[in-house]
């Protein structure tokens, strides 16, 4: 699904507003927990890498997943398990990352055969699955109840009951996973990829196998949507059914749409005003849903580029 | 286990299988004819049975006015909401359209839910079925609900109905020709948009009037049509997108099934759907009533 159509050449001044987009977005990351709270800063950075990692697919590979809460909410918990375990956070992160490939691998070979609003609705099938093993496995999950008052030790003399350094420590597992999917659209890869997306027909003809790009690129995007998971656990020290709802999958869509498809940066702003817009809402006591509801409405109707995507486009003209 | 639990078991499973052939139904109506993907069907079945309660609490009404009346209310949303906001979208991808609907549920549900807050101070309405429907039926050797009996029955006979109508009558014929070539449709004189406009009220409003049917059994709530939405997803995947005789038999056949494995291993009862989805997919990609994708 393009919504901006690129050019394969780049231009030395394309480099320069791409260095400032990641100048300024590091810039606001670096100073964020200064702005609002950690703990909201910090959610901002696993959605926002959660989102990356969902644009990965649908921007650059034209797959809408509906179920991409499956590798989030997976990490999300078995993070969180390991944790009770008494593992240290940076084994309980890589176990959950681990986890979600490992689910993606059965779940990308069922469905990157399958194209448009077939793969969408395989996806949030699969989902849904995990959604209600979630629900019957109290025994690891904690069913209604979730997973709550597990530990996160200490780790190279790093303080994690602090929220900042916490906030800091994901920032370093954001920029990370940001750069593997940021290595991942520039490569070759990445642009057979984009190739695939756009013509699979004449992909195929020029020797390109577009069902093992498909697959690839799933999994590299659930695995990050794994790594995000992670950090929410790390960042909140709860998790709960949410994590696995559909309406999980759902907004990280939102979010990457309000930011802007194929942008890569957009998805991290998109993640930071939806979830900027909950917090202002609920401390306002105002119905979240109506609001959330109408915006992706909008932004669906109106507003397609998403905010950095219509920014390009401006220059652009 | 003995025969009776087990055809009680199967029993409840055909009435939840009787929602889901109303909604797959609806749904194959409006993917089959549209290609849109209405991520919105379980909310509108949530207001088919919240408009019920509602007309109840403000006029008085009763079931029965209400099974007529609920349907077209929601069908006219239905088509209000078809003609200003999914018309734009119709040149592009229907993953547009899902994401649309998506959004439109979202909002829905928590319109309703403030509403029913702040009008009838609950988040949660019984609703009792009319009173020629109350009891049960003796058939010998099992005794069932009556009001049950009549939703397995009023739901099989809707899906005949409207089976019959789009394959084989003229209107059929006409809606048929509508989707599948509009331009040349257009040249015989033919309303094209009404008739697309019209299909969709139709698709949405057997949402309705699922949502009334159930409004006894389930009770009234916002987020009643959040979970059934997906499993009647998985059951039109299962029956093959667009296909009217699929989700109708799919529909029931599922409701059947999932009532069987959960009575032989409960945990196995909400993700049997699934399971089966994910069968069918692999020996049979397009659903087992669906055209291949490529001769869409």
């Amino acid at each position: 699904m393009t919504v901006i159509p690129r050019t394969a050449a780049r231009t030395g001044r394309e480099r320069n507003v791409r260095a400032a987009w990641l100048i300024g977005l590091g810039i606001v990351l670096l100073i964020l927990p200064r702005l609002i709270y950690p703990v909201l800063a910090l959610d901002i950075l696993a959605w926002g890498l959660f989102a990356v990692a969902f644009d990965l697919l649908f921007g650059f590979s034209g797959l809408l997943s509906f179920g991409h809460a499956a590798f989030w909410g997976t990490s999300a918990y078995v993070t969180a398990f390991l944790l009770a375990q008494g593992q240290s956070v940076p084994v309980a992160m890589l176990g959950g990352t681990g986890a979600a490939l490992l689910i993606a691998v059965p779940v990308a070979f069922l469905s990157v055969r399958s194209v448009g609003i077939y793969f969408s609705m395989i996806t949030l099938a699969f989902a849904q699955m995990l959604s209600f093993l979630a629900l019957q496995w109290t025994a690891v999950t904690g069913g209604e109840n979730g997973l709550q008052g597990f530990a996160r030790p200490n780790f190279l003399g790093l303080d994690f009951s602090d929220s900042v350094t916490r906030y800091y420590f994901a920032l370093a597992v954001f920029a990370v996973g940001f750069y593997v999917a940021y290595r991942t659209v520039r490569s070759p890869f990445g642009q057979a990829l984009q190739a695939v997306r756009d013509n699979e027909q004449r992909a195929q003809s020029i020797g390109y196998n577009p069902a093992r790009f498909k697959f690839t690129a799933f999994l590299i995007s659930a695995g990050l949507a794994g790594l995000a998971g992670s950090l929410y656990t790390f960042g909140h020290g709860v998790v709960s059914l949410e994590v696995v709802n559909w309406r999980t999958s759902g907004e990280v869509v939102m979010m990457t749409l309000l930011g802007g498809t194929t942008t890569l940066f957009g998805p991290v702003i998109g993640a930071g005003l939806v979830l900027l817009l909950r917090d202002v809402l609920t401390t306002a006591n105002l119905p979240v849903g109506i609001v959330t509801g109408l915006v992706f409405v909008l932004v669906v109707l109106f507003f397609r580029r998403g905010v950095v995507g219509t920014v390009q486009h401006w220059r652009r003209r | 286990m003995n025969t009776q639990l087990f055809l009680i078991q199967v029993f409840n499973g055909l009435v939840n299988g009787a929602f889901y052939a109303l909604l797959s139904l609806g749904l194959a109506v409006i993917f089959g004819m549209l290609r849109i993907v209405n991520f919105m069907h379980g909310a509108l079945y949530m207001l088919g049975a919240f408009t019920a309660f509602a007309l109840g609490q403000a006029l008085g009404l009763g079931f029965w006015p209400s099974l007529i009346l609920a349907p077209l209310i929601v069908g006219a949303i239905g088509m209000v909401l078809e003609r200003s906001l999914l018309s734009r979208l119709y040149g592009l991808e229907p993953s547009y359209n899902l994401l649309l609907t998506f959004g439109l549920t979202l909002l829905t549900q928590d319109l309703v839910k403030q509403v029913m807050l702040s009008q009838y101070a609950v988040s949660s309405a019984p609703y009792t079925p009319p009173a020629a429907l109350s009891g049960v039926v003796n058939l010998g050797f099992v005794v069932f609900p009556k009001y049950r009996l009549f939703v397995i029955a009023l739901a099989l006979a809707i899906c005949l109905i409207t089976w019959f109508v789009i394959e084989k009558t003229r209107v059929g014929a006409i809606i048929r020709a509508s989707t599948e070539n509009p331009n040349v449709t257009r040249a015989f004189g033919i309303d094209v948009g009404k008739w697309v406009t019209g299909m969709f009220g139709v698709g949405v409003g057997l949402a309705g009037l699922a949502g009334v049917l159930a409004a006894p059994i389930y009770s009234v709530e916002p987020y009643m049509g959040a979970e059934l939405i997906i499993t009647t997803f998985a059951v039109v995947v299962i029956g093959g997108m667009g296909s009217i005789l699929g989700s109708v038999v799919t529909g029931f056949a599922v409701g059947v099934l999932a009532a069987i494995g959960a009575a032989l291993y409960p945990p196995i009862a909400n993700t049997l759907v699934f399971i089966l989805m994910a069968i069918v997919l692999l020996v049979r990609p397009s659903g087992l009533f669906g055209l291949p994708e490529g001769a869409r």
